[in-house]
């Protein structure tokens, strides 16, 4: 298995094309402003200036927030009490926008894989050298990941500066981390078998968006049904399993969706390159 | 080294190859010709293990290109015909990503990217994105890329095509000196760049063989005549053409097509016999004018027009 020859070149052209820099940019920036705003909220709620933030907060984020700075508003001090991470790093990374952020991303990252092989026609030359289709394939998404992971490690300078200000709990951050990893994880694969279908990269990305987004909503339909409907649309939603990771809980079942998920769209990707080979 | 046998291929209805069948011997350079759209790419992918053949089997340094592909993978250098490279990398990047690809030791790694870009003669562009390179430099990295690994088997999908006429000299050059050691496979449909740089040929046309085997004796097979154009005026043509004919060796004698009687005649003989002493003499005794003498070349590029073209009015 030649995973990581594929793998460096795909690191290597992330790195000496502006893709994976502009990737990065975007995140930190947005990102950024989430944090500043979130923070800058949590701050202020500690220091009782409610009535200012809620106005400010409407803004950005509602409803999870609403019921907590009501409480703050009427007790003062319930508000020191208040978790930082699950007032600041919960809403920064599983709040409905950072997910936004995140569901559009991971197909920046994804549809060049192999989408852009098939344009210029490297991966014929690729596919005659000695390596199996599934190192070509892993070695990608792999790359893909580590990407995926650096971009997130920008991310801890806001962690940083948490920590300036108050204690954190290091384990509660990690489940969080180790949940986002895993959910690109299984993004990114669905982004590479999207991508090892066409030769157009808009097309790739905008599938693998429209993919991903129905599979973090899809458990929103749950509460219109009921039963065992209600039961399924709830355990397929990738919102419902990366819930937990967020409150700092790791759970089997959360842990084997996302791998499930890998697993599967890493199955069809190989399944869609040989297909291809069969083609010509 | 490469064994075809009744290779065919099918692209939905659409019949690429069918029941393509020829040999290469190890060391060995062969032109793989034919007008464009006739089969030669599709051969060279398959040979190349891109894509499995429908029907028939090949060979390649020993192994099934289908039953034993990463085995033949291992041992061929490919270079299709588009040049396909990665244009955000740099020359020496990507060729160390190729030979560790394929499989080329660690600490030989090196040294061999060096030499190649050395012989392929790209040295100087090394630190350079492929995709800022010029077309003849592109091609030179593609040509690097499969010599690599120093596989003995190469298949080169037109490795000349969009380069000037010195560059071509010198892949020519380069394409010569791999001879021996490695066996190589390359299309085109240049042909005097057939006549230079391979031993024989294998002409394709329409997805089926038309002929093979080396460039001399596919010329003495299509052409088993010598054949001389000559021009002389004389008053009356079809004395001449008569006189000419009794000369001992003449098989024929036929106006030179598109010369409507200016006294222009192509005369054949057995091949190996000259006739152009006897037609000066002729003349000179007859006091005729003879204007032109000229042995006319048997060239490959005509056996291919004839075969092509002979299959083309079937």
């Amino acid at each position: 298995m030649k995973v990581w020859p594929i793998f460096k070149k795909e690191m290597r052209l992330y790195f000496t094309s502006p893709v994976a820099w502009v990737i990065m940019s975007v995140f930190l920036f947005i990102a950024g402003y989430f944090f500043y705003s979130i923070f800058g909220y949590y701050t202020r709620v500690s220091m009782q200036s409610a009535t200012v933030a809620m106005g400010f907060f409407f803004w950005v984020y509602f409803s999870q927030y609403t019921r907590m700075s009501m409480q703050a508003m009427m007790n003062p001090m319930a508000a020191r009490d208040v978790n930082v991470i699950e007032w600041v790093l919960r809403p920064l990374f599983s709040g409905f926008l950072s997910i936004v952020l995140l569901l559009s991303l991971v197909p920046a990252i994804s549809m060049r894989l192999i989408a852009e092989e098939r344009k210029s026609q490297t991966l014929e030359l690729l596919m005659t050298y000695p390596v199996s289709d599934t190192a070509i394939l892993l070695g990608k998404f792999f790359a893909g990941l580590a990407l995926y992971g650096c971009m997130l490690a920008t991310s801890m300078v806001y962690l940083a500066i948490l920590r300036y200000f108050t204690p954190l709990e290091w384990a509660a951050v990690g489940a969080m981390y180790g949940g986002l990893l895993l959910m690109g994880a299984a993004f990114l694969a669905i982004g590479l078998f999207v991508s090892s279908l066409t030769e157009n990269q808009i097309i790739a990305a905008l599938g693998t968006f429209a993919l991903l987004l129905i599979l973090w909503a899809i458990g929103w339909g749950a509460d219109a049904t009921a039963g065992s409907i209600s039961d399924i649309l709830r355990h397929v939603s990738a919102s419902d399993h990366i819930d937990g990771f967020t409150k700092g809980v790791i759970e089997t079942r959360d842990v084997i969706y996302f791998v499930d998920v890998t697993i599967v769209f890493l199955v069809f990707g190989l399944l869609s390159l040989q297909t291809r080979r069969w083609k010509g | 080294m490469i064994e075809v046998q009744n290779l065919t291929k099918h692209y939905g209805s659409l019949t690429a190859i069918r029941d393509v069948s020829f040999s290469v011997a190890p060391g060995e350079i062969v032109g793989f010709l034919g007008p464009n759209g006739a089969g030669k790419s599709t051969t060279m992918r398959i040979l190349s293990c891109f894509m499995p053949a429908s029907g028939g089997t090949a060979v390649v340094a020993g192994y099934d290109v289908f039953r034993e592909s990463m085995e033949v993978r291992r041992r061929i250098g490919y270079l299709p015909e588009n040049v396909p490279l990665y244009t955000d990398l740099r020359v020496a990047a990507y060729l160390d990503f190729v030979a560790e690809t394929k499989g080329v030791p660690r600490g030989e790694r090196k040294k061999r990217v060096a030499d190649v870009m050395d012989r392929c003669r790209i040295a100087d562009v090394q630190n350079r994105l492929i995709g800022k390179l010029s077309k003849g430099y592109r091609q030179r990295v593609g040509l690097a890329q499969a010599i690599v690994s120093d596989p003995a088997v190469l298949i080169l999908d037109e490795p000349t095509i969009g380069l000037d006429p010195r560059q071509i000299t010198e892949i020519r050059e380069l394409i010569k000196s791999l001879a021996g050691e490695h066996t190589v496979i390359l299309s085109t449909h240049i042909l005097p760049e057939v006549s230079m740089v391979c031993s024989s040929v294998v002409i394709i046309n329409k997805g089926a063989i038309v002929a093979r085997g080396p460039i001399d004796t596919l010329v003495e097979q299509f052409f088993p005549t010598a054949r001389v154009e000559v021009e002389i005026a004389a008053p009356s043509p079809a004395a001449v053409r008569d006189a000419l004919r009794v000369i001992p060796g003449v098989v024929s004698v036929s106006d030179l097509p598109g010369s409507d009687g200016i006294g222009r005649y192509v005369v054949e003989s057995a091949r190996g016999r000259d006739v152009r002493g006897e037609v000066f003499q002729l003349a000179a005794q007859r006091r005729w004018d003879l204007r032109e003498l000229r042995r006319m070349g048997m060239t490959l590029e005509e056996v291919f027009l004839h075969v092509v073209a002979g299959e083309q009015t079937e």
